[in-house]
């Protein structure tokens, strides 16, 4: 091996290096939310089907977000699982009421993802979130961002969106409030509004 | 007041398969072409769902027989292996699930229409929670390799999907098993989007006799290793 071909390989962590991702691929769904996909698993129980538990504190909102591909169409092959605060902003929820972790699949016709939650609390300095994991065909490693919240005075003072530059791309995060109530995030994952992912 | 959670190690991105690989085509729209934004972990990745070992039903990594009439048809094997964070540190109670096609290879779901037929006994998923020592196992059939669109000849190796988790939301991985031998590994872009040879070869698993139950089913051994996380300051102390 050359020495620029050793350089570049990965430096060794005591032989314990991470298994690599591989792609969740376009069947994801059959394994993780094999109910919702119409194949009657495990009693009829999905993991993270259900956010609400019982009754939590703090606002409900309702969360829609489609993913957008290079062409601007929507993944309807996608699963998204999210990970949140309850409204007090503990991480993970005390609130017996909040799952704080969900998993869902995009609508297979239209790639709407839905959530009904809680409005996160602020956690440890940084402004209310939802931190967003992203599985489909095509996606290699899972990809990891985060959703805000327009409007949320916090927002001005948080350490991770004060890291972006230049500022505009921030937008790509907020979560904008609709007429009905809810609040939506298109994710885009190429083009001139390209969402901002994590390495975190 | 529970101890805080070590901070996470920052992912090896090198060991993982670049966002764009164009010989796997559906990388090529799907790709973001900016780079992500690095950040020290903070509690939103330092910590993750938990699940219980309550929540695992008898059968559930049986995927023989954990669906319809079940006996499902093909070579009967068993998956095992150990969870491991980087640092070497075994992963107890932690979530895994698989899913997986047929011994025909054919995915119980409505878009596959490949034409190998579905079979009546087998679902295709199954999940368990490692023990203590953060050891795992399934029980299955060992699933069919079968065509996809990509190349105009492009076949899967025969795999199973891994969905894990470890205790930080940050340590979440999605990722395939394949079974030492098959030709088909170092053909398929999927595969092959992985830069490093070593990484494939850890994620192919090894045929283990000791393992194995005679005249019933062969072991093929698997191990996982999930992104570590520092030792918290409390570790170790009495």
């Amino acid at each position: 091996m050359s020495p620029c071909a050793a350089a570049a390989r990965p430096r060794s962590r005591g032989g314990h290096e991470e298994s690599a991702s591989q792609t969740a691929g376009p069947y994801v769904h059959i394994g993780l939310a094999p109910n919702a996909a119409g194949i009657p698993m495990f009693g009829g129980r999905d993991f993270g089907a259900a956010m609400i538990a019982g009754d939590p504190a703090g606002p409900r909102i309702v969360l829609t977000c489609r993913v957008l591909d290079g062409t601007g169409a929507p993944l309807r092959d996608a699963m998204l699982e999210i990970w949140q605060a309850d409204a007090e902003g503990h991480i993970p929820p005390r609130d017996p009421g909040l799952a704080g972790w969900a998993r869902r699949a995009c609508d297979a016709e239209t790639g709407l993802w839905r959530l009904e939650t809680v409005r996160p609390g602020p956690v440890a300095g940084q402004a209310p979130h939802i931190t967003v994991m992203i599985f489909a065909r095509g996606i290699n490693l899972a990809l990891h961002t985060r959703i805000y919240f327009e409007g949320e005075e916090a927002n001005a003072a948080d350490p991770l969106l004060n890291r972006i530059d230049p500022p505009e791309r921030r937008a790509t995060l907020m979560a904008q409030p609709g007429a009905d109530g809810g609040w939506h995030l298109d994710i885009r994952l190429q083009g001139v509004d390209e969402t901002v992912f994590l390495d975190v | 007041m529970s101890e805080p959670p070590g901070g996470l190690i920052p992912r090896a991105r090198g060991l993982h398969p670049p966002a764009l690989s164009p010989d796997y085509r559906t990388t090529v729209l799907r790709s973001p072409r900016l780079a992500p934004i690095s950040f020290s972990s903070t509690p939103s990745e330092e910590t993750g769902p938990v699940f219980g070992h309550d929540l695992i039903g008898e059968t559930d990594a049986d995927l023989i027989n954990n669906f319809g009439p079940g006996n499902a048809i093909g070579e009967r094997i068993i998956v095992m292996g150990t969870l491991r964070d980087e640092t070497g540190r075994p992963v107890p109670d932690a979530l895994i699930e698989v899913w997986q096609a047929n011994a025909g290879g054919r995915y119980r779901h409505a878009k596959d229409g490949y034409l190998a037929p579905l079979d009546p006994g087998f679902g295709g998923c199954g999940r368990c929670m490692t023990d203590a020592e953060g050891a795992f196992a399934f029980r299955t059939v060992r699933p069919g390799p079968y065509p996809w669109p990509n190349g105009v000849n492009d076949w899967r190796p025969a795999h199973i999907h891994f969905s894990v988790f470890g205790h930080a939301f940050g340590q979440r991985l999605v990722t395939q098993m394949y079974f030492e031998g098959d030709p088909h590994i170092p053909l398929c872009p999927i595969v092959r989007s992985i830069p490093d040879p070593a990484a494939i070869d850890r994620l192919t698993a090894r045929l283990d006799m000791a393992a194995t139950i005679p005249m019933d089913a062969r072991a093929w051994r698997f191990d996982i290793t999930l992104r570590g996380r520092r030792a918290t300051p409390f570790e170790g102390r009495p």
